[in-house]
């Protein structure tokens, strides 16, 4: 009911309330005379009527005014007052309700005064928390910035759809060397934020990494990591260790740690840093002095596992190094040893009295041509020896039935080949390059099944003092000693997975041996494998373990929320995906007759920022000559050419730059143009999405005459530097872009389907007039 | 009837002297150089023991001593492996695959002799 309505209704009951008795006594006085007495009623009456009205109606008129008195102050104030404080609540919290009428009311008005500035100091406090909590997470990121860039390892840190979220400098220069044309893009095709490490390594062997933490995990083993070693396409070869980021599915125990672990936050990253190191994990007790429950606590819980840090060494050098020390002393232990058994067999001869003359002249021959020989082999040993390095095959120790586990699951996932267990010794170690390993036998299992049709293999797994025998069982017909040279000695190969590597190789890498035997009684044939052996590891590890448990909180980038798969390109919004921005120089505007490209430029967006540092620009060699009119527009003149890169050179670095991302150029269809026509030339495909910035500035000015770069960015309000170079105008396109990314939001164009729809439109209009 | 030795050894250094030692013993002696010429010569002759080095240019004293033994007519030959290399997985995998007995070098060539003696007492 409205307010105004309430007055009526008051007014219409006060007038009730001051009539009404006096009229029902009036009425039924009058009812009860008759007569005479009425008559008299009436004469007595008459003359006082009109003052009794009068009075009434003054009456009546002083109950009204005090109504609508009391109406005011009560009613209207407090209406007046909610209103006031309903704009404290929220449009502008500073304002004040000015304490005015009767004294409840104005007690009121203090009392929600008060209140309100109770809750400006806590709303203060909160963000001033907030703020402290913002700077602190700064604080701990430069840290760790500050931290990466000095250590001397290379570190990239992933999400588990391995695309890159963090990388040092070691990083980039080592990706350099492992680039293909590490002239053309410096490895930037390589690294950058947001691209996938798969394009550096096998996606088999990162998977198979994961498996290896996952189920040391899932054992509660101390230190879940993992360590491989592969050749990467540039023949480098790069050890690898892996560690897990994990993070806790109990939001409320974070909460906890955050605090205990923003006061030890350095020293915790160094003790990790430290205890990866040297694989002891000595991590001390600093990180968790205080809340030894909580990290407790945070075991039991789940753990989940949401990507993963990749510590890489190249050893290319350090193994070639190796590579010459084993061959080195390789010749000292073994050539003399059997200089040493001619030696020591001849020098027993010569105690024989029966010998001729002659037989003894060639005995001491002997004798002195051999100790010549060890002389010589010394001194060379001697020479090359001195910068030895200590560089090997990093094996990880693992439960022997773990291995064979693995080894199980990726017979049988990779060929289909049904295994089975035979006497597995549980309580064995070994010491093992698992992947390299397991592709061996996976390898032996596979031509096996291949070749002799061999319907299942088991595996045998025993001790033999310090060495451990793997066996892998078959039935039926053994092959021929050759057939298994050859087995050792081919590149592994299983069906369309190729590796460099040999079964020896492998055995090799382990300093084991393998051999064919057969048990002709029961109709079988196994491969056993020597492996040398590992001890258990001690449980005890796990107690170092809690204390080092602080490390997912350095990690707290929203980057790991980000998985590209849940998405499909086309609904993306156009502010998460990541583009190359690129543009070409040509050597001039018709590429069908054989004008060709001479410069490529690109940069990159990723999460809606421009990644300067990691752009790409290379000039190209046209194998054509220069018209030297073109030279004004681009500055690029012929000797600028020579010696440069050709284009398909250049293109397979470019296609790998621009790898899993959005095309972005200005008239997009002029460089694209130039791109497909080598397509057969370099059998590289740029299908890509791509975007063309001049489109969507139509889309967004549509009245707008001119939509060239240079009257974009103006528009736009942006500087232009460095027009007319490749990479310059590859910047300020994707500085245009990013401009144009709201504007057509306010235009309802937000996904990449949206843009594309919108500039096809536009693309016919503009071709209709 | 004299026992046939036949020394497989691709180091003219040593089979002077293997030769020489095996033949005031009172064996009959063979040389073979190379891992082939081993295989062959064994079939041939069908020598009562053979010394038989690891490390052979064409094929190694593994591949021989496989060859032998996947062939019953030759179970009788004994085998006696010498290698340069004192890895004890050498040595598993020469007794896996056949060898009767194995020395590492350097040997006293007076323990030689009695291994040989033994062998072929047997």
């Amino acid at each position: 009911m409205q307010a105004r309505t309430r007055f009526m209704l008051a007014v219409v009951v006060l007038f009730l309330l001051m009539t009404g008795p006096f009229l029902l006594t009036a009425l039924i006085v009058w009812v009860e005379t008759a007569g005479e007495a009425r008559e008299m009623l009436v004469k007595v009456l008459s003359p006082h009527l009109t003052l009794g009205t009068l009075l009434t109606a003054m009456g009546f008129a002083a109950g009204v005014g005090v109504v609508r008195v009391l109406f005011r102050q009560y009613v209207q104030g407090l209406l007046r007052m909610s209103e006031n404080l309903r704009l404290m609540l929220g449009a502008n919290r500073g304002f004040r309700v000015q304490p005015e009428g009767p004294p409840e009311v104005q007690q009121l008005a203090v009392a929600t005064n008060e209140l309100a500035s109770q809750r400006d100091v806590l709303l203060q406090d909160v963000e001033a928390q907030i703020g402290r909590a913002k700077a602190s997470v700064e604080l701990e990121k430069d840290r760790l910035a500050a931290l990466m860039s000095e250590l001397t390892q290379s570190v990239v840190v992933c999400n588990l759809d391995g695309r890159v979220l963090l990388y040092n400098n070691r990083a980039r220069a080592q990706f350099r060397a492992l680039s293909d044309a590490p002239g053309v893009a410096g490895g930037g095709e390589l690294i950058g934020l947001g691209r996938s490490i798969y394009g550096v390594f096998e996606r088999n062997l990162i998977a198979h990494a994961l498996d290896t933490i996952q189920q040391r995990l899932r054992r509660g083993a101390a230190q879940a990591q993992a360590n491989f070693v592969t050749t990467t396409r540039a023949g480098q070869l790069l050890r690898v260790q892996m560690a897990p980021v994990l993070s806790l599915a109990a939001p409320a125990l974070v909460a906890a740690e955050s605090t205990a672990v923003a006061a030890g936050s350095v020293t915790g990253v160094q003790q990790n840093a430290a205890a990866e190191g040297d694989g002891a994990g000595n991590a001390g007790g600093g990180a968790f002095p205080a809340a030894p429950e909580v990290a407790a606590a945070a075991v039991t819980s789940e753990r989940t596992l949401t990507g993963f840090i990749l510590m890489l060494d190249n050893i290319t050098r350090n193994f070639e190094t190796e590579s010459r020390r084993d061959q080195m002393l390789h010749n000292l232990t073994e050539g003399n040893r059997a200089s040493l058994a001619n030696v020591r067999a001849a020098a027993d001869m010569l105690e024989f009295e029966d010998l001729t003359d002659e037989m003894r002249t060639r005995f001491r021959k002997v004798v002195r041509d051999e100790v010549q020989a060890m002389s010589q082999r010394l001194d060379h040993t001697a020479n090359e020896f001195a910068d030895s390095l200590k560089a090997r095959w990093p094996l990880e120790e693992m439960l022997g039935a773990d291995l064979i586990a693995a080894a199980q699951r990726r017979i049988e996932a990779r060929i289909g080949l049904p295994t089975k267990l035979e006497e597995v010794d549980e309580s064995l170690w070994v010491k093992v390059d698992s992947f390299s390993l397991i592709q061996a036998i996976t390898y032996l299992a596979s031509r096996l099944s291949d070749e002799f049709e061999v319907r299942e293999v088991r595996f045998r797994l025993s001790a033999a003092g310090r060495l451990v025998h793997l066996d892998l069982i078959w039935s039926g017909q053994a092959m021929s000693t050759e057939t298994v040279m050859s087995w050792e000695l081919e590149p592994m190969k299983i069906e369309d997975e190729s590796s460099p590597l040999t079964v020896r190789d492998v055995v090799d890498r382990h300093d084991g041996e393998m051999w064919l035997e057969r048990e002709k009684v029961r109709h079988r044939a196994f491969f056993r494998i020597l492996l040398p052996a590992a001890t258990p590891q001690e449980q005890a590890e796990a107690e170092t373990y809690l204390r080092g448990e602080s490390r997912p909180e350095y990690y707290d980038f929203d980057l790991f929320a980000w998985s590209e798969k849940s998405h499909e390109l086309d609904d993306r919004l156009l502010s998460e995906l990541s583009y190359t921005v690129f543009d070409t120089e040509t050597t001039g505007l018709n590429p069908s007759q054989g004008d060709e490209i001479i410069q490529v430029g690109a940069t990159r967006i990723l999460n809606g920022k421009l990644l300067r540092a990691e752009s790409f620009e290379q000039l190209v060699d046209p194998e054509r000559p220069l018209a030297p009119e073109s030279a004004k527009i681009h500055g690029i003149t012929s000797e600028m050419l020579r010696g440069q890169p050709t284009i398909d050179k250049v293109l397979p670095a470019f296609h790998a730059f621009a790898a899993d991302t959005v095309l972005i150029a200005h008239n997009a269809a002029f460089d694209m143009r130039f791109l497909q026509l080598k397509e057969e030339q370099t059998g590289l495909r740029f299908d890509h999405p791509v975007i063309d910035t001049l489109l969507l500035s139509a889309v967004v000015h549509p009245n707008q005459e001119s939509h060239r770069l240079e009257a974009i960015a103006e528009r736009l309000g942006l500087t232009i530097v460095g027009r007319h170079t490749a990479l310059g105008d590859a910047i300020v396109t994707a500085e245009v872009f990013l401009k144009l990314i709201p504007l057509l939001a306010e235009k309802g164009i937000r996904t990449l389907r949206d843009a594309r729809e919108a500039a096809e439109k536009t693309y016919y209009a503009r071709v209709k007039y | 009837m004299d026992k046939k030795v036949l020394i497989a050894d691709d180091e003219q250094n040593i089979v002077i002297s293997l030769e020489f030692l095996m033949k005031r013993e009172g064996y009959q002696v063979e040389v073979a150089n190379d891992g082939e010429e081993a295989v062959r010569r064994i079939r041939a002759s069908r020598p009562d023991l053979v010394l038989l080095d690891v490390m052979m240019p064409k094929k190694s004293g593994f591949e021989v001593c496989q060859e032998i033994r996947s062939d019953p007519e030759m179970a009788g030959i004994r085998i006696l492996m010498l290698t340069a290399k004192g890895r004890d997985t050498e040595v598993a995998k020469g007794l896996a695959l056949g060898a009767d007995a194995y020395m590492t070098k350097p040997f006293s060539t007076r323990e030689l002799v009695d291994k040989v003696r033994s062998l072929l007492e047997h």
